[in-house]
């Protein structure tokens, strides 16, 4: 039988996984923001989880929060690369301490 | 015994998909395993009954947020093969810290199957209502019990949209392009065109 232990399971590789994506992609700020998008996911998946095993909808509630802020940091983060990009024709995370202005 | 089976399969793809995201060398194929990924997701919470939230996750990622990078990638003209150019240099780091963090997450969790942490138990507040479906019980949670909440949500989507908007505006000055009507209308003959007799075997400068 599933319990709450297998979905935990679960979120843990992803969310390591996520950990691991913002490693080994240093220079790419959009597989970045994809792996955070991961370790959200991850997040949610845990707390559904615990939720409906518990019998307690706080937690289905609060994974509607994390998603709200979810999508506007991905709105606000694409927005920032775009105008990063249109700056230095490049969005390697290198350079991005020179933003200036 | 279709539950169990079902499990696995979605726990797997999302695994799977999870590993194609960071490890695609194409950033348009990582969104497409995105939108694999949170599917499955989605699947593993209708699993447990949790339909509202996963009928908000494809809605919301694939909808929205994964269309959203789909853009963005499609529109900046970067070269991707030199994004990976540090991959494999940075590979052993990533994976050590990625297996110490995993290590400790799986000592948390063994610490807490052998009962050293107590997690406390749900005071009830949160309590489906008998026989309420899913989206009835989180409707009714969320606008008696967590209104300010929601509210203060919306307010930070708003800020979101504002953000973007603003950050991506291209200013007030005039577009290319644009047609002056009053300044059409107020050209004469006489300053758009003038005569001339040029003298015999020569030109005319324009």
């Amino acid at each position: 039988m599933i319990g709450v232990e297998h979905y935990v399971v679960v979120a843990t590789i992803l969310f390591v996984l996520g950990v691991l994506g913002i490693f080994i992609n240093r220079k790419n700020v959009i597989v970045i923001l994809m792996s955070i998008e991961l370790m959200l996911l991850a997040v949610n998946i845990n707390l559904v989880a615990f939720s409906a095993f518990l019998g307690d909808l706080t937690g289905q509630v609060f994974a509607m929060f994390v998603l709200t802020v979810a999508a506007a940091e991905a709105a606000i983060g694409l927005a920032i690369l775009v105008v990063f990009f249109r700056r230095r024709r490049t969005i390697a995370v290198d350079s991005v301490s020179q933003l200036q202005g | 015994m279709i539950h169990t089976i079902a499990f696995y399969l979605f726990a797997a793809m999302v695994i799977a998909s999870a590993m194609m995201v960071i490890f695609a060398r194409n950033p348009v194929h990582s969104v497409m395993w995105l939108i694999l990924s949170f599917f499955n997701a989605a699947g593993l919470m209708v699993l447990v009954g949790a339909e509202f939230i996963a009928m908000l996750l494809v809605i919301v990622y694939v909808g929205a947020v994964a269309v959203l990078f789909l853009f963005v990638v499609m529109m900046l003209d970067i070269d991707y093969a030199e994004m990976r150019a540090g991959f494999m240099r940075n590979m052993p780091l990533g994976l050590l810290i990625a297996l110490i963090l995993l290590a400790e997450i799986v000592l948390g969790i063994g610490a807490y199957r052998t009962g050293a942490i107590e997690l406390g138990t749900p005071d009830g507040t949160g309590a489906a209502p008998l026989g309420a479906s899913n989206i009835e019980a989180i409707g009714s949670l969320m606008f008696t019990r967590y209104v300010f909440l929601f509210e203060a949500a919306g307010i930070i989507l708003l800020v979101a949209m504002i953000g973007a908007i603003v950050l991506t505006h291209l200013g007030s000055g005039p577009a290319r392009g644009q047609q002056n009507v009053s300044r059409q209308n107020r050209r004469r003959p006489e300053e758009a065109t003038r005569n001339v007799t040029p003298e015999i075997g020569k030109g005319i400068e324009l």
